[in-house]
């Protein structure tokens, strides 16, 4: 099988195998003894290094276990926080985030939170004059007197997670810091495959995953900013500055700083070669009957997205799975039932069938020959059904 | 053979796969989503479209090794069998839903697809059982002789020897449900459950397989109204449209909410202010949606003695007989009995009279005719005419066998005691 759905998950690093298989035991952190000392030793060293890696303090480092917990806390912590100080705010939150985004917010609006919609272009850029209008307080435009409240909280992807669309996050997080709101950004997808610097974008929070880069499943981590106010999901023993009480995971948070380390190391050579697999895939498909890119030119490497009109999904990717092509449409429920995109439905574009290939470190330059060859006829096969 | 099995997280679909596994095909399974908006869990014996239905069939996939997929087909699963169903009790009849699946869903959209990604067949775990013919084996002679039938698309001639029977366990048999499908869409399927004995044979295989479906309930109720409640669920997407109920002489006799609420044969549910003349209970007889009048009588009245549709369909060529007069035994529900009764075409409508009257025949419903275990095709009720009315009307001709082409739908039978043919 030939994988082309790394960005859902990409096969652990090698490293990281050897250091999961060769672990020694260890207890919880939170023990005082020196049993627990080691184990919280080993903790710590993770939580530096993930923070060096992703230009952050390790005070900030929260780990949760993954990209779906951290983008709950991140949203739900900020607008509770700031609802407990008396601001049961908006939220801001483009149309073509992630599901873990959606849901969160709209099960917040039943709660009461009153959430501002922006929309995205042909590409699923977020429109970033939209965002700052939006986010009201003081860096509200004279032309949006509308929404003079400023938001509890606004949110946004790095990049596309279904067709890697790089996102306005510079001119976002200026706006937002400009209007006094907390920023949170989505790089679940995103981190290990662009340069990334907590620091320097401004944000209060960020999500980022150990799986999207060859580490385990499982582990992730929110980074907050000293000066986020955010209440917490899980209540306990008060572990990680109290915003997730649980018994820490040591050795999950020592791979996931692992894989991102090896990450970053390559991140370069990677994103270049990826840049020009992805390139080959893109050029070859974009003169195929029925086939529309949809992607910016500024888009993650590792990603190339594309829809095929008047096929089938479900059978496009059926085809390219018996052909031996692990291939996805970008979302998937818990049912495993393949739902229209609500991505690419806010390009505009509707009853077609998209492709996310994506790619990592693992793919060769034959797995896109044989990808290459496969896919003209898997297509045309399964826009005659 | 390249197979796609139907996998609804039933025990009987389960078993059926993992037959067509033991056979030595290659095995795909594919559970099909039609709800659009699927429950989590199962509530009760209800239901079979829940996301713990496709995780059940899910891990049978798994347990047998082979790949498996969820497809989604709930707009066409909405648009042909719900709204179809809504559709049919706004105009007065009752639609078999499961019947409307099987022709629309599992037995078109899903086997063109399959067909079109390269299956040979399509296994479901349905009790029926279907013969293909043996290469070599000579065409019948309805090819040979050319014999077209109204209503009948010519079939190619090796999908012409394509049998359909009753299963092997006349308890469990469903090939009522299958009656509708062509010869071509038969020439694909595949039910590997047709010669099992029994259900419980079926479960104690399943346990021996490991599966931990092996005693789920087995599910009764329509898919799509997991409560039970057909007369809320139509009122809720029919709303209220009240008028009137008469008795056979169109006397008023009281009133009633919407005629979608109602079925032929019903007694319950009714306001009658008049009382019957002569203090009996008094059933439905008719559904009448353009005067929006139901029309009820004694219960005699409900015998029907001839059912007639144009909407006809032959599972497997059809029978060179049909068109002159053939003896058959018709049967109108999933679990009632077959009786015996005589078919024949006139003109394009399929007529069969039952030599002993039935009752609780609606329009919409479809008569499948069989002869011994074999299926040979289905028409959709359009008109009925009851048994009393029958004899009065065709004075001159029996019920019988020797109704003439001209006597099926005399003025005086139109006139007197012909319904549903609005």
């Amino acid at each position: 099988m030939r994988l082309f759905d790394h960005a859902a998950a990409t096969p652990m690093r090698e490293s990281v195998r050897q250091a999961l298989a060769t672990a020694e035991p260890l207890a919880n952190p939170a023990s005082t003894h020196r049993e627990g000392q080691r184990a919280r030793a080993v903790l710590e060293d993770a939580r530096e290094r993930l923070a060096a890696t992703l230009g952050a303090h390790p005070t900030e480092i929260i780990f949760t276990s993954g990209g779906t917990e951290s983008i709950n806390l991140a949203l739900k912590g900020a607008w509770w926080a700031a609802a407990d100080a008396g601001r049961r705010g908006a939220i801001v939150v483009p149309v073509a985030e992630h599901h873990a985004t959606l849901d969160a917010v709209e099960w917040l609006e039943r709660q009461g939170a009153e959430l501002r919609w922006i929309g995205v272009d042909g590409h699923a850029v977020t429109d970033h004059g939209a965002f700052a209008d939006a986010l009201g307080g003081t860096a509200a435009s004279a032309a949006s007197s509308s929404s003079s409240a400023a938001a509890a909280v606004a949110t946004m992807l790095v990049a596309s997670n279904e067709l890697g669309s790089l996102q306005p996050i510079g001119a976002v997080a200026d706006a937002s810091a400009r209007a006094g709101v907390p920023l949170h950004l989505d790089a679940v997808g995103a981190f290990g495959h662009l340069p990334l610097r907590f620091a320097e974008t401004g944000a209060s929070l960020m999500s980022v995953a150990s799986h999207k880069l060859g580490g385990p499943h499982g582990v992730g981590a929110l980074v907050v900013r000293r000066d986020a106010r955010l209440e917490a999901l899980h209540h306990g023993g008060g572990q990680q500055r109290g915003l997730r009480s649980g018994t820490q995971d040591a050795l999950g948070a020592s791979l996931f700083a692992l894989a991102a380390e090896e990450a970053l190391a390559e991140l370069d050579a990677e994103s270049a070669r990826l840049r020009g697999l992805t390139e080959r895939i893109l050029t070859a498909v974009a003169p195929l009957p029925g086939v529309r890119v949809l992607a910016s030119d500024d888009r993650l490497p590792h990603i190339a997205h594309f829809v095929v009109e008047g096929a089938q999904g479900e059978s496009l990717q059926f085809l390219l799975d018996e052909a031996g092509f692990a291939v996805s449409n970008g979302s998937a429920c818990s049912a495993g039932v393949s739902r229209e995109s609500h991505v690419v439905r806010a390009c505009g574009v509707t009853g077609v069938a998209p492709l996310r290939l994506s790619l990592g470190r693992t793919t060769t330059a034959a797995d896109v020959d044989a990808l290459l060859d496969a896919l003209p006829a898997a297509i045309e096969r399964a826009r005659a059904l | 053979m390249k197979v796609l099995a139907a996998m609804s997280g039933g025990v009987d679909s389960a078993v059926a796969a993992a037959r067509a596994v033991d056979a030595g095909h290659e095995v795909v399974g594919v559970h099909l989503a039609l709800s659009r908006m699927p429950g989590t869990l199962r509530t009760g014996s209800r239901g079979c479209c829940t996301v713990e239905d496709a995780m059940d069939a899910r891990r049978v996939a798994d347990k047998l090794g082979i790949p498996f997929y969820v497809w989604d087909f709930s707009e066409r699963f909405h648009a042909d069998v719900v709204q179809d169903f809504v559709d049919e009790y706004a105009a007065g009849r009752t639609p078999n839903p499961c019947l409307r699946c099987n022709e629309k869903i599992k037995f078109e959209a899903l086997l063109d697809r399959a067909i079109g990604l390269g299956f040979d067949r399509v296994v479901t775990g349905h009790y029926a059982r279907v013969e293909h013919a043996q290469s070599g084996v000579e065409p019948p002679a309805v090819e040979r002789s050319g014999v077209e039938l109204p209503g009948v698309e010519r079939s190619g001639v090796e999908r012409s020897g394509v049998e359909l029977h009753r299963a092997a366990d006349w308890a469990k048999d469903q090939s009522y449900v299958l009656g509708v499908l062509t010869a071509e869409q038969l020439a694909h399927c595949w039910f590997p459950l047709a010669s099992t004995p029994t259900k419980a044979e079926v479960r104690a295989e399943a346990a021996e397989r490991g599966f931990l479906l092996a005693q789920k309930p087995d599910s009764h109720d329509i898919c799509f109204i997991p409560d039970g409640d057909t007369r809320g669920f139509l009122a809720e997407r029919l709303g209220s449209d009240p008028g009137e109920i008469v008795d056979r002489d169109g006397a008023v006799v009281g009133s009633h909410d919407g005629v979608h609420g109602y079925t032929v044969g019903q007694r319950r549910g009714m306001s009658l202010g008049v009382p019957s003349p002569d203090g009996r209970p008094r059933f439905v007889l008719e559904v009448k949606p353009s005067t929006r009048q139901l029309v009820v009588g004694p219960k005699e009245a409900l015998a029907v003695s001839r059912l007639a549709g144009t909407r006809i369909s032959h599972a497997g060529a059809p029978h060179p007989r049909l068109s002159d007069g053939l003896d058959i035994e018709v049967q109108i529900r999933a679990h009632a009995d077959p009786v015996p009764a005589h078919a024949r075409m006139v003109g394009d409508e399929l007529v069969i009279d039952a030599v002993e009257p039935l009752t609780g025949v609606a329009t919409g419903q479809s008569a499948v005719l069989y002869l011994g275990t074999r299926v040979l095709g289905q028409v959709t009720i359009d008109r009925t005419v009851a048994a009393d009315e029958l004899v009065t009307a065709d004075a001159s001709v029996s019920a019988g066998t020797s109704v003439s082409a001209d006597a099926s739908a005399t003025p005086g039978e139109r006139a007197a005691g012909m319904r549903g043919a609005e």
